[in-house]
């Protein structure tokens, strides 16, 4: 596998992270050896095996349906950016 | 007082030779006076952590003290505390302060202990050497030009500096463990589950876990008595019933196996590391306990897959930093997308940003399966091979980092190099098990070496003996750079 | 060239929950702009889901009703975009493995009736509300909705005209109220549809490149964004054009569809396990308690009325398109077993007309089953004739003397006379004041007999039995 400027690019704007040509031919030369690192793991075989995802083989516990949260808006609001009416502002979303 | 065992400072706010008011005065004046040189806090709230003191002496005059009661704890920086700036060492988090408590700053209030401040921690845990905070380097307190280790550099450099009695660490992939073993101290990461991750910044969900640090096994021991628990809020929170810590710490270790991976004393490792933890086994040999030879064949692979798994679930995790609810917005910005792109940019230092990236790469479209499932697989493989080896053995040791600590800027600019500082931890992550560091001496430089041990599933009680035992013969734990 | 339309749905369906699919937040409609997000709700750093299982029942109940397959493990996976209505920067949602798999649903169109396949439906949250209003040129966003549970159920492209889509979306619409998952309140957002719409040359197998189309909030709408949709890909490819594959937003106001975003520019979603999140097992146990609270399906019931009842096939349907209309109706057929054919008339009539009217739903009817029922009993056994009988349903419904129907009756003196010497009586004082008109009858002015009727009707105050009125006076001018 061959990570190209392009990868880096195409990746920097899935998790939308600004990165100018400089940063992403860094970003590119840095990744080429983590991922050269990450290669050896294709050495070994996996056909039989069942990927884990949690450390413990638990199922999950699920919650009675009862409103147990309580809101208070004011201090939430008073750690955010910007806000008017109750309404957390952002730059007008276009669909 | 700066070196009492939590034991003997539990026992003189109950006898009234000391108050919580006193002790706490007392490390918040050590701190002012250290912290500008080392760093280990970003943040310290006198108003709180004195109301908090005062609150515990009322608890204890009125009779209703438990074994933490009025004891300062150093919280690390990762831990929502209400009321507290919790920056997770980010400035994307600069302005953070929390509107919660995380489950583990809670179960420490009911119990009555002092938060004595925030500790300082790589960039939303991401590091090795403390070096990519946001809120700048923290030094080693045995060799100010080495670095404490990460990312609960700041907890452990207050453990060692004594700036604090005990600490409150997270490890990812070693983040509790390397920083003990590079600052001299004491460490746990408990079996994956017991310590809420509620109000605990993630990181990597699926490898998260809080943990205790401080000067001894025993220390340890009391800690995980309060933090352990199950907390309703996490899904992966474990409902087992409590258990003492310290129960077993006075247990004969005759007929303990020690299982040796071979794997752990290949190359690698440095020479005075070798021999420190060389001597340490004599130590264990001496004390009735058998050394066996096991082998995890997948162990070297616990790197590979780590910085797949971990980056994939940090990515997605970290996407909820946008600059819309809370934490870092850009200042200018042309549209919503610009203020995303560019929000995250200025917000997350250099490292998070190539986790995410690398995150980001191994989950989308066509790579799925080569990395994420592959590494998920692998995981499987290298949780089987402790599952043998825990046949053949109690415990199992090896070096925690394969050197003493590395010089600040020494491998900044490398991440491999720093990635592999987490070659013997990792893999205690990806299978979920509890391990643990103490201190066993020193090698260049006269810098602190840990030993690493690793424990089946739920047998906190078992290392916690294992380490006690080990630091009633020797003195290591109480050696100290102040 | 002859074409077919091959359509395909996702419904995503607000589950009736109190509170949220993953956190302890009220899910309740039109609160105050961010006073339902609590701090799971708002991803702040730190907070983690909990699943509801008042969530996870109603995708049980759900997938029961439709013959699906329950998946154990069933697996939640994070879908990564970001959008400031998506607090966490992904939604918690299934992707392998979900709660329901296959299963299906029939449909009637035009008295034929069609087997509908189900793929699939699995639990997700939903996201919050971007408000366009202009604040200085920005958006504002209220995370109220976020998190709510919805349950999306996603059909196979079964489906071959709008009136099929319709059918399917009504249909599904009446089963999830009708085993109380979902309050199917359009308006409210409850029940949402988006189309996967594509078209071929009939009497071929290979599906066209089809779009999606969101946002479709009432089966009008799903309607005729269907059939435009259809139109222009006919157009675009009776042209020798090709179709590209998009997502397409219907605009109301202009009746048509227009690009929201295209294939090439989607986003890659990432999914993966949420590792939050462990694997949900659903035990037998647990699926056999739900199956045996389930209520009678309204297929099932549809089919019970037309056997039991005898009712026509249209008005069973017509009848179990709610369970509330269907328990009102059982109610009356309880009390009037033999006439079940007088209360669907009652119901699909009168009822209805007057529900409509008041823009309530049958759930709220002023007039319960058994008033209407003891209205009915009243013009099965003479008592009042059934023009009366509405005077009598308009004073029920105006909630006078109780709506007990006898007490109206009474009291606005509707009792037909249904007595013979009564009635005789009449007949002849009406027959001697208009001998010229039995006259004219007799000698064959059938029109004549019309008019005497009237004028016996006028001297009884229209109270007299008309059949009986009718039978007498016939059988007197034919002496």
């Amino acid at each position: 596998m061959t990570l190209t400027i392009s990868d880096v690019k195409r990746i920097a704007d899935l998790a939308y992270i600004e990165i100018d040509d400089r940063e992403a031919q860094e970003t590119l030369q840095q990744l080429t050896g983590i991922f050269t690192l990450i290669e050896s793991m294709q050495a070994v075989d996996t056909a039989s095996v069942e990927p884990m995802s949690h450390a413990q083989s638990v199922t999950q516990r699920l919650r009675d349906d009862a409103v147990t949260e309580t809101v208070d808006r004011a201090l939430y609001q008073s750690i955010a950016p910007q806000v008017e009416a109750g309404l957390y502002l952002v730059p007008q979303v276009i669909e | 007082m700066f070196n009492t065992s939590l034991k003997q400072l539990s026992t003189q706010l109950a006898e009234k030779k000391i108050s919580s008011i006193e002790l706490t005065t007392e490390f918040l004046k050590r701190i002012k006076q250290s912290n500008p040189e080392y760093n280990a806090f970003v943040t310290v709230n006198e108003d709180i952590s004195l109301a908090q003191a005062k609150a515990a002496d009322q608890m204890i005059a009125a009779g209703n003290a438990q074994p933490l009661t009025g004891i300062p704890i150093a919280q690390k920086d990762i831990f929502c505390a209400k009321g507290w700036l919790t920056t997770c060492g980010s400035k994307m988090l600069a302005n953070f302060v929390s509107p919660y408590d995380a489950g583990v700053i809670e179960r420490f209030n009911q119990a009555g202990a002092v938060n004595i401040g925030k500790t300082n921690m790589d960039e939303f845990a991401m590091g090795s050497s403390n070096e990519t905070s946001y809120y700048g380097i923290v030094k080693n307190p045995w060799d100010t030009a080495a670095v404490p280790g990460g990312s609960s550099g700041g907890a452990a450099c207050a453990v060692a500096a004594r700036l604090a009695p005990a600490a409150t660490g997270t490890d990812t992939g070693g983040s509790i463990r390397q920083p003990a073993a590079l600052c001299g101290i004491s460490g746990i990461k408990p079996t994956y589950g017991l310590v809420s991750r509620y109000g605990m910044i993630a990181f990597a969900s699926s490898l998260d876990q809080g943990g205790p640090m401080a000067k001894s096994a025993e220390d340890l021991a009391l800690l995980l008595n309060v933090m352990v628990g199950f907390d309703p809020r996490d899904s992966t929170s474990l409902q087992r019933e409590a258990e003492d810590y310290a129960r077993d710490l006075e247990k004969p270790l005759a007929g303990l196996r020690i299982g040796l991976p071979k794997e752990y004393f290949a190359e690698g490792m440095s020479s005075d590391v070798a021999r420190a933890i060389e001597a340490a086994l004599n130590e264990y040999r001496k004390l009735g306990a058998q050394t066996v030879d096991v082998s995890l064949p997948n162990a070297s692979l616990s790197i590979p897959v780590y910085y797949v798994l971990a980056p994939a679930e940090a990515s997605s995790n970290l996407s909820r930093f946008d600059g819309v609810r809370y934490g870092h917005r850009a200042a200018s910005y042309t549209d919503l997308a610009d203020m995303y792109r560019k929000s995250r940019a200025q917000g997350f230092g250099a490292e998070v940003k190539r986790r995410i990236l690398i995150g980001t790469y191994v989950l989308s479209h066509g790579y799925y399966d080569a990395y994420y499932l592959k590494a998920q697989k692998l995981r499987r493989l290298i949780a089987q091979d402790f599952a043998q080896a825990y046949e053949q053995c109690d415990v199992i040791m090896g070096p925690t980092t394969p050197t003493v600590a590395f010089n600040l800027g020494e491998k900044s600019g490398d991440p491999i190099q720093m990635y592999l500082s987490d070659i013997y931890t990792s893999a205690a992550n990806l299978t979920g098990m509890p391990a643990m560091s103490i201190p066993i001496g020193f090698g260049d430089k006269n810098r602190p070496i840990g030993l690493h041990i690793i424990g089946n599933y739920f047998k906190e009680a078992q290392m916690l003996n294992v380490a006690h035992q080990y630091q009633q013969v020797t003195d290591w734990h109480l050696r100290s750079p102040v | 060239m002859q074409w077919e339309i091959v359509i395909g749905l996702e419904v995503h369906t607000q589950l009736s929950t109190q509170s949220k699919i993953f956190s302890g937040a009220a899910t309740a409609y039109g609160a105050p702009p961010n006073t339902q997000a609590c701090v799971i709700d708002l991803a702040l750093p730190g907070v983690l889901p909990v699943l509801n299982q008042g969530a996870v029942e109603r995708a049980i109940k759900f997938g029961l009703s439709v013959g699906a397959k329950i998946n154990s493990p069933s697996i939640f996976a994070r879908k990564n975009y970001f959008y400031p209505d998506l607090p966490k920067g992904y939604q918690i949602s299934q992707y392998e493995s979900p709660v329901v798999q296959g299963g299906s649903i029939t449909i009637q169109v035009d008295g034929t009736e069609k087997t509908v396949r189900l793929t699939r439906a699995h639990l997700e949250e939903d996201a919050g509300k971007s408000l366009h209003e202009d604040f200085h040129g920005m958006s504002g966003i209220d995370l109220n909705r976020a998190g709510t549970p919805l349950l999306e159920i996603v059909s196979e492209p079964d489906m071959r005209s709008s009136a099929e889509a319709v059918a399917y979306a009504k249909t599904l619409h009446g089963l999830v109220r009708w085993i109380g998952i979902c309050d199917g309140n359009m308006q409210e957002g409850s029940f949402r549809c988006d189309a996967n719409v594509s078209v071929r040359p009939l009497g071929t197998d290979k599906l066209g490149t089809r779009c999606e189309i969101k946002n479709l909030n009432s089966f009008r709408f799903l309607e005729k964004a269907i059939d435009y949709e259809a139109r222009r890909q006919i157009e675009i490819l009776e042209d020798g054009g090709t179709i590209r594959q998009e997502t397409r937003l219907y605009d109301a106001n202009k009746d048509e569809t227009r690009t929201m975003r295209s294939k090439e520019d989607a986003n890659d979603y990432r999914y993966f396990p949420d590792p939050d999140l462990l694997p949900l097992e659903i035990s037998a146990r647990w699926i056999d308690q739900i199956r045996s609270a389930l209520p009678e399906l309204p297929q099932a019931r549809c089919n019970r009325y037309i056997t039991g009842f005898a009712l026509p096939a249209y008005d069973a349907s017509v009848l179990t398109a709610s369970r509330e209309t269907a328990d009102y109706f059982e109610a009356m057929a309880q009390e009037l077993p033999e006439h079940a054919k007088l209360c669907a008339n009652w119901i699909m009539g009168d009822v209805n007309g007057q529900l409509n009217k008041d823009g309530i739903d049958i759930g709220d009817c002023p007039v319960s089953p058994a008033q209407l029922a003891a209205l009915l009993k009243r013009i099965n056994d003479g008592t009042i004739s059934g023009k009366a009988a509405k005077t009598v349903f308009d004073s029920m419904w105006q909630g006078e003397l109780d709506r007990n129907a006898d007490a109206i009756i009474e009291a606005k003196g509707l009792k037909q006379i249904s007595d013979d010497s009564a009635i005789e009586k009449i007949v002849d004082q009406v027959l001697a004041a208009n001998a010229q008109q039995v006259a004219d009858y007799r000698s064959g002015k059938e029109k004549a007999f019309n008019s005497l009727i009237g004028q016996i009707m006028k001297a009884t105050q229209g109270k007299a039995n008309p059949a009986q009125v009718n039978a007498i006076l016939k059988k007197k001018l034919d002496q």
